[in-house]
């Protein structure tokens, strides 16, 4: 009996040590997010400038431009830049990437993929592993931008991309990532990065007289690569705050279980105990009974 | 007139100037009051902001893009760093 109880109480235990574990991982996660979103708050008034600066030259272009990064070819070689996240015990965060990653190359790419054309760029570490271990063609170049995320290890990764489609090294660049809603739900989803879409005219722009300098085209020219570095910097940093909110989530839940799983085991305990002194009384009371006897 | 620098990662500044000057790519250039509508690449370089006539602080920057409209310039610029 006595073994019992102790059996039971060092389970509550154990359960509590964790219990504190996933709440500590909780509440940094959380504090981790709000800076995340930070990020993306903070970058988003660029992004739009960016955006709106395009369509404005645009539409003061008459005819089809020109530009090497929109160029369409037939696809022969691939490039899926995936990003997960450097740590685990975020739910099914970073299975939910890969899963989305291996079917886009089945479903889109099955053809190169059985020449060995499609190549995998991993932007953390957890996607890295789980890809290269299903004998994917992965490289680690931009593995660990996580460690230190800034603008500029993004873009340089970026520029790798564009360099390598210009090159004519890959006819067409694929992002994996999750877009983040709220800390709750992700949106996993590929994004067409190279050729650049088609940017629509966009009528009833600001059709003021601009001065542009360089020339149109040269100035698209310009505007391209930097609009190509936002966009991988804002997956990046979706992926970031997705991060973080799976995590909460996650460990939200594994501190109700814990919870849930404490409460049976207080029953379970104090049933034991209450069993334990009623044996004790018994035999104290027969005991007693059997002297007087 | 209004001046705003944008970096991917945060405002760097905002607020009313007398004047900018920017590393244009074809060369320095400084946009003051009332300037055309004008669009332009930037290198990479020292931008100069000019609070009023005799006071200025500069920043160096990476390059980016400037658009000047309606009186307010909106620098972008892929990093930027105050200087002094």
């Amino acid at each position: 009996m006595a073994g019992q109880l102790k059996e039971v109480r060092n389970r509550i235990k154990s359960i509590q040590n964790t219990q504190q574990i996933t709440k500590a991982m909780k509440m940094v996660s959380a504090a981790k997010l709000r800076r995340a979103q930070d990020a993306i708050i903070q970058m988003r008034p660029y992004a739009q400038k960016l955006q709106e600066m395009l369509s404005n030259i645009v539409s003061n272009v008459e005819g089809d431009i020109n530009i090497k990064l929109a160029e369409q070819r037939t696809i022969e070689k691939v490039l899926l830049i995936v990003i997960t996240s450097d740590r685990g015990l975020a739910g099914a965060y970073n299975a939910n990437v890969v899963k989305t990653a291996k079917s886009i190359i089945a479903a889109r790419y099955a053809a190169q993929m059985q020449k060995g054309n499609v190549a995998v760029w991993n932007i953390g570490k957890k996607g890295w592993e789980s890809l290269t271990r299903s004998g994917y063609k992965t490289s680690d170049t931009f593995k660990d931008l996580f460690l230190n995320l800034k603008f500029e290890s993004v873009q340089a990764a970026a520029q790798a991309a564009m360099k390598a489609f210009e090159n004519g090294e890959f006819d067409a660049v694929e992002i994996v990532y999750s877009e983040f809603k709220n800390a709750a739900t992700q949106v996993f989803r590929a994004e067409q990065f190279l050729p650049i879409p088609k940017v629509a005219k966009k009528e009833g722009a600001k059709k003021a007289d601009f001065i542009f300098e360089p020339a149109k085209e040269e100035l698209i020219g310009e505007l391209m690569p930097k609009i190509l570095n936002t966009q991988l910097y804002k997956a990046v940093l979706d992926a970031n705050a997705s991060e973080h909110g799976a995590r909460m989530t996650a460990m939200d839940k594994a501190s109700d279980n814990a919870n849930e799983l404490l409460k049976t085991l207080k029953i379970s305990y104090n049933r034991a105990r209450q069993a334990a002194i009623t044996t004790e009384l018994t035999e104290i009371v027969s005991g007693a009974a059997a002297l007087q006897g | 007139m209004t001046l705003e620098i944008l970096t991917p990662e945060k405002k760097l500044y905002s607020g009313e100037v007398y004047g900018v000057q920017l590393p244009g790519i074809n060369g320095l250039f400084e946009v003051l009051e009332k300037h055309a509508p004008l669009v332009s690449a930037l290198a990479k370089g020292k931008l100069k902001v000019l609070k009023s006539r005799n006071e200025a602080s500069s920043y160096s920057i990476e390059s980016g893009f400037v658009e000047v409209l309606d009186n307010k310039a909106t620098v972008l610029v892929e990093g930027a760093v105050a200087l002094d």
